[in-house]
C-alpha cells in the first residue's frame, strides 16, 4: 500500500522532510530555504567539555526537530508527534497512518541505516526520513538527502527507529495534522518572525559558546589546540569542525548559503533591500567558512601545521563572526512596511 | 559559492547519491545544483576513519596483553562510548567499567554476555575472540 506522495531531494534531511510532508497535505509554497528560514534554522554552538566521537561538539544549525515544529507553528498548521516505549505499538501506529493514506516523518539513528555508506554510519540519532508506504515486509522510504526513494525491511526500520544513545529517537513519528490555505499574508508574518528569532539566537543568547560569540570562542580555542592537544589531535579536531560544517546536507558553508537563498526568497514576499544586502553577507560568510576549511585541510593533511597556521585559522573565524554579527544586527533592525 | 566553483570531486556519499548544494550565478542569485563531493571534506572523513582504525588496533593489542577485556575492542569497533553501550546493553556505566577488566569479564555468565553480544551485533563466541563479520 502506498500513499499519495512525491519525493523531492533537499540538502538537509529535516528541511526535506518538512517540505515533503507539507506538500503531501497540499501546502506547496514552502521551499527548502523558506522552511529553513521560517524555522530559524541557522545557528552556531560549540559545547565546551563535551566530546562527540573523540572530537569537539559543534553544530551549525538549530536543535533537531525545531525546524519542522517552528515552520508548522508559524504557518498555523497543527503537528502530531508521538514517541513510543513499545516497538509493536510504534509499528502499529505507523501502519495506521499509512492505511489512512498519510506519509509520516520518522526520526532515526544512522548507525544501522543499511542504505547509508559505511563511512557515514556514526551513532547520530537525529536523521529524518519519510515512510510513505509498505509492500509486504518492506517499507517505502523517502530520504530527502537522496536523489531517489529507497526501502527498508520491517526489521531494519525498527532498528533505526529504536537506536539508542544521545538524542535516541524512541520510535518518534511526526506529521502535519491538517491542511490549511497559506496566504501571502501568513507567509510574510512567518518570514518576519523567523528572521527575528534567528537574529535573537545568533546575537542575544547570553552564553559565550553560542551564536556569533560562539564562533569567536571557537577561534580562540583553535589557536590553543596545537599546544594543548598536539598537532595530530588538533588536526583531527579541525577535521571534525569541517565535517560538521560541510557534511551531509548543509548545502555548503555550514548552512550559510541556504540562509542566503532564504533571504532572497523572502524578498519576493517582502521587497526590502536589506534582505538582499544581507543575503550577500551570508554568501560572504559561507565563502569564508569554506576558505577556512581549505586551510584546515592543509593542517589535517599534514601539509602545514605551525602555530602561525592555527592562528590564521582562528582569524578566519573571527572575521566570519564579524560578518555574521553585522548581518543579523542589520536583519534585526529592519522596519517592515507591510 | 559560485555555480562554476561547485566541486565535483569523489566522496563516499557518492556511492549512494549526489548531494544538493546552494550556489549563486553571476548576478548573485541562488539556486541549487548537485555535487558529487568535495575533496576537502572527503579527506576530513578519511582522517577520522584512520584515527578509528588506530584506536581499534590499540584496543586489540590491549586485549591481547590482558590489559582490557574484549569489550574495549568492540566499543572502538562499534564507535560506542560508555553511555551508548549502557543504553543498548542495559548495564550501568560503572558495571561496564568493571566488565572491561579481563578477570571480571572472564567470569561473566552467558546471560550477561548475551546482552553485550546483542549490543555489538555479534555472537557470544565472536565476542570472546574479537571476531568481526562485516555487516
Amino acid at each position: 500500500m502506498t500513499t499519495d506522495f512525491t519525493h523531492l531531494q533537499a540538502a538537509h534531511c529535516e528541511n526535506g522532510v518538512t517540505i515533503n510532508l507539507l506538500k503531501s497535505i497540499g501546502v506547496d509554497k514552502i521551499t527548502e530555504p523558506l522552511a529553513f528560514g521560517i524555522g530559524s534554522g541557522l545557528f552556531y554552538i560549540y559545547i565546551p567539555l563535551l566530546k562527540i566521537n573523540n572530537g569537539p561538539a559543534i553544530a551549525f544549525r538549530t536543535q533537531p526537530g525545531l525546524i519542522f515544529k517552528r515552520t508548522c507553528k508559524a504557518l498555523g498548521i497543527p503537528v502530531v508527534r508521538k514517541k513510543f516505549t513499545s516497538k509493536p505499538e510504534a509499528e502499529k501506529f505507523l501502519q495506521e497512518c499509512l492505511n489512512a493514506g498519510r506519509p509520516v516523518g520518522c526520526q532515526v539513528g544512522v548507525y544501522y541505516l543499511s542504505y547509508f555508506p559505511k563511512e557515514y554510519r556514526f551513532h547520530f540519532n537525529a536523521h529524518n526520513l519519510i515512510v510513505y508506504g509498505s509492500e509486504g515486509d518492506t517499507y517505502l522510504i523517502s530520504d530527502p538527502v537522496m536523489e531517489n526513494t529507497t526501502t527498508l525491511t520491517k526489521y531494519e526500520l525498527e532498528r533505526v527507529r529504536f537506536a539508542k544513545g544521545a538524542l535516541a529517537p524512541r520510535g518518534q513519528i511526526y506529521y502535519p495534522k491538517e491542511s490549511k490555505i497559506i496566504t501571502d499574508d501568513i507567509m510574510r508574518k512567518a518570514i518576519k518572525s523567523g528572521i527575528k528569532k534567528n537574529a535573537d539566537d545568533m546575537l542575544n543568547i547570553p552564553m559565550f559558546f553560542i551564536g556569533t560569540k560562539g564562533i569567536k570562542y571557537t577561534a580562540k580555542k583553535i589557536k590553543s589546540w596545537r599546544d594543548k592537544l598536539g598537532l595530530k589531535d588538533a588536526g583531527l579536531y579541525l577535521a571534525q569542525l569541517v565535517r560538521m560544517q560541510e557534511e551531509i546536507g548543509t548545502g555548503g558553508g555550514g548552512f550559510r548559503y541556504i540562509y542566503g537563498a532564504f533571504l532572497q526568497e523572502a524578498y519576493a514576499y517582502l521587497p526590502n533591500d536589506e534582505l538582499l544586502k544581507n543575503s550577500t553577507l551570508m554568501t560572504q560568510a559561507g565563502d569564508l567558512w569554506r576558505t577556512a576549511a581549505v586551510h584546515a585541510a592543509g593542517i589535517y593533511k599534514g601539509r602545514i601545521g605551525s602555530q602561525a597556521d592555527f592562528d590564521v585559522m582562528g582569524d578566519y573565524l573571527l572575521e566570519i563572526a564579524e560578518i555574521e554579527k553585522k548581518a543579523f544586527e542589520s536583519l534585526s533592525k529592519i522596519k517592515w512596511h507591510s | 559559492m559560485k555555480k562554476e566553483e561547485i566541486p565535483q570531486d569523489n566522496g563516499a556519499l557518492n556511492k549512494l547519491t549526489k548531494e544538493v548544494v546552494y550556489a549563486v550565478d553571476k548576478d548573485g542569485n541562488y539556486s541549487t545544483d548537485l555535487s558529487t563531493g568535495w575533496e576537502i571534506k572527503t579527506t576530513a572523513l578519511d582522517v577520522a576513519w584512520d584515527d578509528i582504525a588506530q584506536r581499534i588496533a590499540t584496543a586489540k593489542q590491549k586485549v591481547l596483553n590482558k590489559e582490557a577485556s574484549p569489550l574495549l575492542f568492540f566499543m572502538e569497533y562499534r564507535l560506542m562510548d560508555l553511555a551508548i553501550v549502557s543504553a543498548y546493553s542495559g548495564f550501568w556505566k560503572w558495571t561496564i567499567k568493571r566488565h572491561l577488566k579481563p578477570a571480571v569479564f572472564e567470569k561473566l555468565s552467558d546471560k550477561k554476555l548475551q546482552h553485550y553480544a546483542e549490543t555489538f551485533n555479534v555472537s557470544i563466541e565472536d565476542l570472546k575472540n574479537m571476531t568481526v563479520h562485516d555487516n
